[in-house]
This record gives C-alpha cells, structure tokens and sequence, in this order.
C-alpha cells in the first residue's frame, strides 16, 4: 500500500475557493476548489481531505478527482451535518479551509498484472473514482477489470455520466444495481454483493476494493471470500469521525488503528478481526 | 454441431453443479426448453407454482404488484440463477410476478413431475430441498441488506 502523503503543516489550513459547483443528487453535491495562491498538493486515489467552512467547522471528505487541468481538487459532498451542509451551500468563488491530503490510498500500483474487481455502494463510489481513473490511465497493465456499483434507487445513481463513458471501453465490466426500482427501471435490482458473481475475473489473482456503508462492505467481503478471493487481497475504505486526521485525537480510533492515518483504506485481513464487532 | 441434451444442459447449469448425475438425469425427465419475449410471464403472483425455471439466458424481474402504481420490483435474476420456490411447499402458489426484462431462455420443470420424483427418492428430494434452500437463504440475506436500507441518511 502506498504510504500517506504528508502536508507540510498538518495542522495550518490552506485557503481554497470554489472554482465550480455540481448537484450530484438531491442532497449531494460536487465542488470543484482551487488553492487561492500556489498549487495544491499531490494526493493518492482514496486520501481525504479535511474542509473547513469558517465558522462552522471541520469534515473529512474523500477526494473524488483533481480538477480538470489539475491545479485543485474535486469533493463530493453529501449534506448530513451542519458542516457538510454549509460547504455544499457554498457557490463559486467561496473560500474554504483545506488540510490534506491525508491517509493511505487504493493500492493501484501493487495491482497491476492482476484482475481488479472495484466494488461501490452509494456514495462510496467517490472515493474510489480516482482509483478508477488510474486503473484506465494504464489500462493496459492489468488484467480483468469489473466495477461493480449499488445505490438506493435509478435515481440515486451518483456519477451516472462517468459511468455511461466508462460503459463504453469495450476492456471494462460495469454492472450497476439498485435496491428499490419499478418497472421503469431496466437494470438490476439487488444488493451489490449480488453482482460479483456475475463478472469474470481470477480470484486467485485479483484485487478488490470496496466502499460504501459497512454492512454493504461486510456483505461484499463474504461475497468476495466465497467467490474465493483472499482476505489479504480486499481492502476497505473506513469511515469514522475523523478531527485532527493525523492520528493525535482518537476519535477515530478502530481498534488498535487510526482511521486517519492507517486508514481510511484498509486491508481486510487487517481489520477482519474487529469488523463486526458492535463495540467498535 | 451437436445438439446438447436436456441433461447436459442441466448439469452445466450451477444449480445443478454438485447433483450426482444419475440425480441430473431425474431432472431431465421433467424438463424442457423454454423461452420468453420481453413483457411476458414466468408466473403470477397467486397463481399456481406448477414450474420452477433455470434461467439460461436473460433477465426476469420478480415484482410484486400494488394496487394502483406500478409494480415493485423485488430483485432481478440472471443467467445461472433459478426463478420459483413455492413449487416445493403446500399450498404450491407463486409468491411473486416472475417477469421476463429482456428475450429470456430458460428450462421449465415440472414440479409434479419433480416432487413425485423427490418423494421417491428421499435422498434426490433432499438434495433438491438443500440446493434451493442455499439459494433461498441469499436471498432471503440479500432482502435482510435492501430492507436495511444502507444508503438512506
């Protein structure tokens, strides 16, 4: 696994402003930030940042893409607190604090010449687009690769553009799935764990990586050792209450780790132990 | 080019994968080839479950009608999965609308003809009971995760 790229002051924000604002969905949304002077750090496909909407406070929120001449960062945001509310609030030409990137990354290089099979559910599918990206930068360094996508309903598909473009490549397997749907919908309706089975890959040589909410993550795990892929083959992306996001805090203790900074992205065979432990 | 039987057939479809073979050959007696134009019915919900299929090639949505909206869709089944339980218990009614989403090719089988089978043969029943319990009991995990609801707030 690649280890974590630093900032120089973990602790001093950068300014940011808002360079372009996208509503993913109806209480999702994607901004595009730029660093107000300078260029912004380099990041690893599942860092986070931390935002601050001043005067409000702090969130972690993945990183989901740079933008599109590469000098800022995109973040996808769903509004659940008053913090992810106010930077999904925000319009163009708004500032914001940034620290980051932080925490380990997808193992994108470690997976080449093997099969990749890249699990999402709902909004987990942004942390993992970078991951994406970078698999279909050098497509031609790894072998079978499935992306395999879950959501609530056809119109909670995040991404749904990206999706259809990577459609498209004729040397990728995209399966999308939705838990509720009427018979408008043509697609499949099921869990996502549901879907492994049905995309071709070597499970003795394939990588996985997998993000959304923990029980879909756990039910894909199972689905993944059945279909006879090793534990020490998947990694998660974690999610906990992240504050300092350099491992100080403890309020994102997992265990014996901190989300923060030994993870987000984590081995399975890591932390299966203390997976489903509901004191945890 | 030759024609697969049939039993051939059967025995390369992954419900049947761990069927002794002499089991396999039950089956076939029971079954036929079968297909389905998009729009068209497996079952009814209430009607009587006289089939289960095993779907070849395809798509076929299990729905659950209400009354004035459209039909709920509960999952949807693919090629290498089976459509119908119901054959196997009393009152032997289909629970769910079994909808074909795309052209559909399936085996149809008998259930008389199969449950005279497994009740002459109690081991071949129990293998049959085993085999559609194991794909009852993901489902029935797979519901547990939808109800959960896990990408709602």
């Amino acid at each position: 696994m690649p280890a974590p790229v630093q900032s120089s002051d973990p602790f001093v924000p950068e300014i940011y402003r808002v360079g372009a604002v996208r509503r993913e969905l109806a209480d999702v949304v994607t901004i595009e930030i730029e660093p107000e002077s300078g260029g912004r750090p380099d990041f690893l496909p599942g860092q986070f940042n931390m935002l601050y909407a001043f005067g409000i406070g702090e969130a972690a929120i993945s990183i989901s893409d740079e933008t599109k001449h590469g000098g800022g960062f995109v973040h996808t945001i769903r509004e659940v607190g008053a913090v992810s509310r106010a930077l999904a609030a925000m319009e163009v030409g708004a500032s914001l604090g940034l620290r980051g990137p932080f925490g380990t990354a997808w193992p994108v290089a470690e997976a080449e010449g093997s099969d990749v099979v890249v699990v999402a559910g709902g909004l987990g599918l942004a942390p993992l687009r970078p991951a994406i990206e970078a698999l279909l930068a050098r497509r031609e360094r790894y072998g079978q690769l499935a992306i395999l996508v879950g959501c609530r309903t056809p119109e909670a598909i995040l991404y749904r553009h990206e999706l259809e473009q990577w459609r498209q490549r004729l040397d990728i397997d995209i399966e999308v799935t939705v838990d509720h749907a009427s018979t408008d919908w043509h697609g499949n309706v099921g869990v996502v764990p549901s879907l492994i089975r049905r995309v071709a890959f070597d499970p003795d040589d394939t990588l996985a990586y997998v993000c959304g909410p923990e029980v879909m993550m756990r039910f894909t795990a199972s689905a993944l050792h059945e279909a006879g892929v090793a534990t020490d083959k998947v990694y998660l992306s974690m999610e906990r209450n992240m504050k300092c996001a350099v491992g100080l805090c403890g309020h994102c203790q997992f265990g014996p780790s901190f989300v923060c900074k030994d993870g987000p992205v984590m081995r399975f065979e890591r932390i299966s132990p203390i997976f489903a432990m509901r004191e945890i | 080019m030759t024609i697969e039987t049939i039993g051939q057939i059967l025995a390369k479809h992954p419900f049947f994968a761990e069927f002794q073979p002499e089991h396999v050959e039950l089956v076939a007696g029971c079954a036929r080839n079968v297909r389905f134009n998009p729009g068209e019915y497996l079952t009814r919900e209430g009607g009587p479950a006289d089939r289960f299929f095993l779907i070849r090639h395809g798509m076929v949505s299990l729905e659950v009608a209400t009354p004035g909206r459209a039909p709920i869709v509960v999952t949807t089944l693919r090629e290498g999965e089976i459509v119908g339980a119901s054959w196997l218990a009393p009152p032997y009614r289909s629970m769910f609308d079994a909808r074909a989403v795309e052209l559909t090719r399936a085996i149809s089988i008998d259930a008389e003809c199969l449950r005279k089978k497994c009740e002459k043969d109690h081991y071949f029943g129990y293998e049959m009971m085993q085999s559609v319990l194991r794909v009852l009991v993901k489902r029935l995990q797979a519901t547990r995760m939808q109800i959960l609801d896990v990408y709602g707030e």
